[in-house]
């Protein structure tokens, strides 16, 4: 009797494992399959902007390229100079830079601010506040294009880089308040209390004892941010052309205004050059945003 | 002089009363405890007396100066809180001198404060470590040190020891009261914990629903409740009130439970106003801890009760007994053999008991 049991046992042991084994292989098999589906479209891009105009006529687009070509890297990023008509990356790039870096840093800046402020220094009205600014979340920006440009066009910074600053930074600020307001609320509003009974006042507590622990949260902010602006099309083609357009605007110019032949080696190596710096912030901080929000060293 | 004087004072959030005009002195030297429920207000009273919070009507004096409109750090007081609240990117240095540094105190005077300091809380090791590496007894400690280092006038205390645990909140209860006596600096404590509130209070101050129940020392608050609430709330089991009437019989004052005919006699009772108390409904009192098993006074009250209920608990054991259709409990040595469903007799202490109105619930 007692064998009988074990023999089973071992069977179903035996059959499990088998089962098991099974499921585990077709499970590489279906991660591999997505994951080469994912990474397929990078992959051409690669491979096509490293091959000359006449390896692209012949071959297929998987083809590896013959030998590591950049010249149409060089081409995309700095032209082939040559005067009228030739767009390059290099200038929209700077303009980019120039935009992201200041509306990142104020919109983060002052999204901390408002995040103080609405969790630690609640005053009348603040939930009202706080709910209009989430309704910015949820604004479909085309709805604010026409208003905006008027805006624009009334301080005199329309078709600028620093009005795509401002367009930035306060379509940006409803997000990272939110980003912040959620921080500081976990945050024990006691630790506002000692210092002020410590005789720290508003700005003191702020830079002191709150914004030093808030490296999480202003990472994931910027990294949000960063990517946000920096891929942005809409603005940067409604408020701005010519010298001054950011470099998802130049990139769609010079990709759809080749008048001769497409020449896809130079548009791939573009398109990845517009997207290095916000593949370069999630390498920096990318743990950071992983590492989640609560590093809090407040309680045990 | 007094250290702390709070005059008639009311808060209110919205249209929600917190607090209905409390009055409340201390003495100086004196540890004063808020004893309450959760929501009883008496976390938003300790914020008012540290200006965290403002006031609707009413007034603060600290050493009879009206402080009702003076910023937190100009109050001379000092605050530790039950989340510790040390600034987590700060080291324990930076954190016992962070209030002397606002106050732009002299580099000398700071040190000499910090060295005193860190050396009585036994923190002078840690003095480089960050919040982030102590342990929660060192943190509490430093959070002590932190309000010390100012010399203040009135030490606050909201709910210090809630987040210890069981072992070390009985250690940190007793240094907190060493230094209490050693410092003699007047103490405001908020606990919701009878037994820090009786072990730590030279006054203890019982709140509910915004108002100031009873103001005592700790043997009174405990020997004398002066109503049903107090009187329930503090002791462990709380203290029994059995309903029932009073009868007065030629100048001999009994009590008769609600359904019994057995009489209590009233003898040597402290009571407020002698008039009217035939046939009056009360409530009489006693405690789970004034019932015995045996005759130890020539005042006892003999009574035979059946006995429904028995909870071990180690060291003793309460007994639930049934006393007309009323629960009462007693508190027994663990070694004391009881058996359930039979008759046992009791003897109440009939000098410990306490008597209330059931209309109005106050102590008559």
């Amino acid at each position: 009797m007692q064998d009988n049991i074990y023999s089973s046992y071992k069977q179903l042991e035996q059959k499990s494992k088998y089962t098991n084994m099974f499921l585990r292989w077709f499970l590489y098999f279906v991660l591999i399959l997505f994951a080469s589906y994912f990474i397929f479209p990078l992959y051409v891009m690669i491979v096509t902007s490293l091959k000359t105009m006449e390896e692209i006529r012949q071959g297929t687009l998987l083809t590896w390229p013959s030998a590591l070509n950049f010249d149409s890297w060089a081409v995309a990023w700095g032209g082939r100079g040559y005067g009228a008509g030739d767009t390059f990356l290099k200038p929209y790039f700077w303009n980019s830079i120039k935009m992201v870096v200041p509306a990142v840093f104020f919109s983060t800046f002052i999204g901390a601010m408002a995040g103080y402020v609405l969790t630690k220094w609640r005053f009348k009205g603040d939930k009202w506040v706080f709910l209009f600014l989430l309704f910015g979340c949820f604004i479909p920006y085309q709805a604010i294009l026409l208003p905006m440009a008027r805006t624009l066009g009334v301080l005199g910074i329309s078709n600028s880089v620093i009005g795509l600053v401002l367009v930035h930074t306060v379509y940006g600020i409803p997000f990272t308040t939110l980003f912040f307001r959620n921080f500081y609320v976990s945050i024990p509003t006691e630790l506002v209390k000692a210092a002020r009974i410590d005789g720290a006042g508003f700005f003191k507590i702020f830079f002191k004892i709150l914004l030093p622990i808030s490296a999480p949260i202003i990472v994931v902010t910027v990294i949000w941010q960063f990517t946000q602006i920096w891929n942005d099309f809409l603005f940067g083609s409604t408020f701005s052309f010519g010298e001054a357009a950011p470099i998802q605007v130049a990139l769609n110019n010079m990709v759809l205004s080749s008048t001769s032949v497409k020449e896809y080696n130079v548009d791939m190596a573009s398109a990845i050059i517009a997207g290095i710096p916000t593949l370069i912030v999630y390498v920096l901080a990318g743990k950071y945003f992983i590492r989640g929000l609560t590093s809090g060293a407040v309680k045990g | 002089m007094k250290t702390l004087k709070i005059e008639e004072l009311s808060k209110n959030f919205g249209t929600t009363e917190v607090l209905r005009k409390i009055n409340l002195d201390i003495d100086e030297g004196n540890f004063l405890v808020l004893l309450g429920p959760s929501g009883c207000g008496k976390s938003t009273l300790l914020n008012i007396i540290a200006g965290l919070e403002t006031i609707n009507e009413g007034n603060v004096f600290i050493d009879d100066y009206n402080v009702s409109k003076v910023e937190p750090k100009d109050r001379n007081i000092a605050m530790v809180f039950q989340s510790y609240a040390l600034y987590p990117s700060m080291n324990v240095r930076e954190n016992m001198i962070f209030g002397l540094k606002q106050a732009k105190t002299s580099k000398e005077k700071i040190e000499e404060q910090l060295e005193k300091v860190s050396k009585f809380l036994q923190v002078d090791q840690l003095l480089e470590r960050k919040p982030s590496q102590l342990s929660g007894g060192q943190r509490q400690r430093v959070a002590i040190g932190r309000a010390l280092v100012r010399e203040p006038r009135i030490f606050l205390f909201d709910e210090p020891l809630s987040n210890l645990d069981a072992k070390l909140r009985v250690e940190m209860r007793r240094e907190i009261k060493k230094l209490h006596q050693q410092l003699k600096t007047t103490v405001v404590y908020v606990t919701h914990d009878q037994t820090e509130a009786m072990s730590l209070g030279t006054n203890i101050a019982i709140m509910n629903h915004g108002v100031i129940q009873q103001n005592d020392t700790p043997e009174k608050i405990y020997n004398k409740p002066s109503n049903t609430f107090v009187a329930d709330f503090i002791g462990s089991p709380s203290m029994n009130l059995i309903k029932g009437n009073l009868k007065e019989n030629s100048e001999k004052i009994s009590f008769i439970a609600s359904g019994s005919n057995l009489e209590i006699p009233i003898k040597d009772y402290d009571f407020k106003d002698k008039a009217n108390l035939s046939n009056k409904e009360v409530f009489f009192g006693i405690r789970p801890e004034h019932i015995f098993f045996k005759k130890f006074n020539q005042t006892d009250f003999e009574i035979t009760l059946r006995a429904d209920l028995s909870e071990y608990i180690g060291h003793e054991q309460i007994m639930t007994f049934d006393f007309a259709n009323q629960e009462l409990l007693a508190k027994f040595p663990s070694t004391i053999k009881i058996d359930l469903a039979k008759e046992t007799t009791l003897y109440f202490d009939l000098t410990q008991t306490s008597l209330f109105d059931a209309k109005t619930e106050e102590r008559i």
